[in-house]
């Protein structure tokens, strides 16, 4: 039997369809991709073959996504799974229902398959604030994967997945897609159901696919989107292929280049494969123009009052009652719930959930929380301003490359900007994709950068157009590029 | 760098969660640290600026008022760490 899981979803489906090998002997591919890879790289918590296998055994070729297993991160609910988000408060949690993503990857026969690790309670740029265990990034195990989705990278990355779901507060599918070197798409907030997402900051979480390549991504959208009952945010809007523009190239594309993305104190090595891409795109016809969001230098500050407000009142249903950790013995109602969260968050969650309290507090709720949503409407003008005169911008998706497991975790600040080039997107509500469009050779490891394609709300289907132009025009086969 | 008006150990009891002492010291210095970059903020006029709470301006979503299927009794409880006669136990809120 020939190694499957080098394959795309697209190459996957289409030898499914040509009868060269089952949705059973796929999964058997990934199986033992996941026992040989997997222990070096630690993106899966856990996986349940059985369930999966009885799924592909009896699986219909002929469903959109029919036989192909998604893996999942570990906040989206899988009924009968374990829905833990890399926290010990949720460490003997099963999911008793399915989110609506997992519904209808169901319904187009598609197999939720494992639980990726994450971030706890996806706050993080590294996986390295799971409770569980260290993720570690395929093209150099001794360096991080990004985060909040880590794990749906680290997979992707390693050929330990076919394509995943993760989730996008401030940059959590995409910052880990670019240091991993996959494709990973953030939707336009609305688009895709939160319902079975737990939630951390409710105006900013997002839902999206990660995939090798942009295809992959955009045939998973179309099974995502759609308006829900169970989400009230959710949008309403009419059916969409989101492979629709696929296949064309870049000539006559309006590809905006915000001077504040390429910043002082990026590294440079990233800084010149972005750029070289950049001019890539523009022998294949596309239009540089140079645009302003004079807003930038704002949003990490906006994000880090909004996020941790937001987190602060989403992660106070965990009280030890219904669910959750419960410490023993409590002498009271306050003591039971005070050590139940101290003992079952982490660091990290706890610093956030502080922070959120005090900027939504009495006396300082002006200064902090009603500034920053002020703000955020300055941010969303930028990018309204900008969309006026680009179809999409251009930029890094991450100042930095990987960095080394360990390097930042005692400086949280240091940590929260390594998300500066992908949180105002969720600020203002649009969409993004990363894409891989180069390497940096360090200490005889190739790492990977990636590149941002940023479009208006509710224009995935253009943004993918424009990312799979880049993709199959730049010359490097990213869906086969491997680690060593 | 700490910050003044941050008194870690009270917010922490506002937000339920008990600290110990070196981690109290840890995050008022990392937290007033934070909220020193966050003041930048304050560089910017914002008078007459409108608050952006959401995303997409979507108001009053409404849908047809029926019952639907909620959890099964057995389900929800799961996952409840105390559980007696088919009910969530919870920590006694009363003095006697």
């Amino acid at each position: 039997m020939n190694d499957l899981s080098t394959l795309t979803v697209h190459e996957l489906q289409a030898g499914f369809r040509r009868g060269d090998f089952t949705p059973l002997e796929a999964l058997e591919s990934l199986e033992n991709a996941i026992s040989s890879r997997d222990p070096q790289i630690g993106a899966y918590l856990s996986r349940d073959f059985e369930t999966a296998r009885a799924a592909a055994a009896s699986a219909d070729i002929l469903l959109p996504l029919g036989g192909v297993p998604i893996a999942i991160k570990d906040a989206i609910n899988v009924q009968g799974e374990p829905c833990r988000c890399a926290s010990k408060m949720l460490e003997n949690f099963i999911s008793p229902y399915d989110a609506t993503v997992i519904s209808k990857l169901r319904a187009a026969g598609a197999i939720p398959f494992g639980r990726l690790n994450m971030d706890e309670f996806a706050m993080g740029s590294s996986t390295e604030n799971s409770a569980f265990q260290k993720t570690r990034n395929p093209w150099d195990t001794g360096r991080i994967p990004g985060g909040s989705s880590g794990g749906s990278a680290a997979s992707v990355a390693s050929r330990t997945a076919f394509a995943s779901l993760g989730s996008d507060t401030g940059g959590s599918i995409r910052q880990p897609a670019a240091l991993c070197g996959v494709v990973g798409l953030k939707p336009s907030y609305g688009r895709v159901s939160r319902y079975g997402l737990v939630a951390f900051a409710s105006s900013l979480d997002q839902i999206g696919p990660l995939a090798r390549t942009t295809r992959d991504c955009a045939s998973l959208m179309n099974i995502l989107a759609g308006k829900d009952s169970r989400d009230s945010t959710s949008l309403d809007l009419p059916a969409e292929d989101f492979t629709a523009a696929l296949g064309r190239d870049l000539r006559g594309v309006k590809l905006g280049i915000p001077k504040e993305y390429f910043v002082d104190g990026m590294d440079t090595r990233v800084r010149s494969r972005v750029e070289a891409a950049i001019a890539h795109c523009e022998s294949q016809g596309a239009e540089l123009i140079e645009v302003s969001l004079p807003h930038t230098a704002y949003a990490v500050g906006v994000y880090y009052i909004i996020a941790t407000a937001e987190a602060s009142a989403n992660l106070a249903r965990f009280d030890g009652v219904r669910y959750g950790h419960r410490a023993d013995h409590p002498r009271d109602l306050l003591d039971h719930y005070m050590r139940s969260r101290e003992e079952g968050f982490g660091s990290e969650v706890k610093r956030r959930i502080i922070l959120g309290t005090y900027v939504l507090s009495s006396g300082y709720y002006d200064a902090y929380y009603l500034r920053a949503q002020k703000v955020r409407t300055l941010i969303r003008r930028d990018f309204e301003q900008a969309f006026e005169k680009v179809d999409a911008l251009v930029c890094p998706t991450s100042p930095d490359l990987a960095f080394r497991i360990g390097e930042r975790t005692d400086d949280p600040l240091r940590m929260y900007l390594a998300d500066i080039f992908t949180i105002a997107t969720n600020l203002a509500g649009i969409c993004g994709l990363s894409v891989p469009c180069g390497f940096v050779e360090e200490n005889g490891r190739s790492l990977p950068v990636g590149m941002q394609f940023l479009g208006r709300a509710l224009d995935e289907t253009r943004l993918l157009g424009i990312a799979d132009a880049y993709e199959r025009s730049c010359g490097l086969d990213f869906a086969r590029a491997l680690p060593k | 760098m700490s910050n003044p008006s941050l008194d870690v150990r009270d917010v922490a009891r506002l937000a339920r969660i008990e600290l110990n002492d070196a981690e109290v010291a840890t995050f008022q210095e990392q937290l007033g640290r934070v909220l020193g970059y966050v003041e930048q903020l304050n560089a910017l006029d914002v008078s007459g600026v409108e608050p952006t709470a959401h995303a997409n301006p979507v108001f009053n979503v409404l849908r047809v008022d029926e019952s639907r299927a909620g959890l099964d009794r057995r389900d929800a409880l799961k996952n409840a760490p105390r559980v007696a006669n088919n009910l969530v136990v919870v920590t006694k809120v009363i003095d006697q």
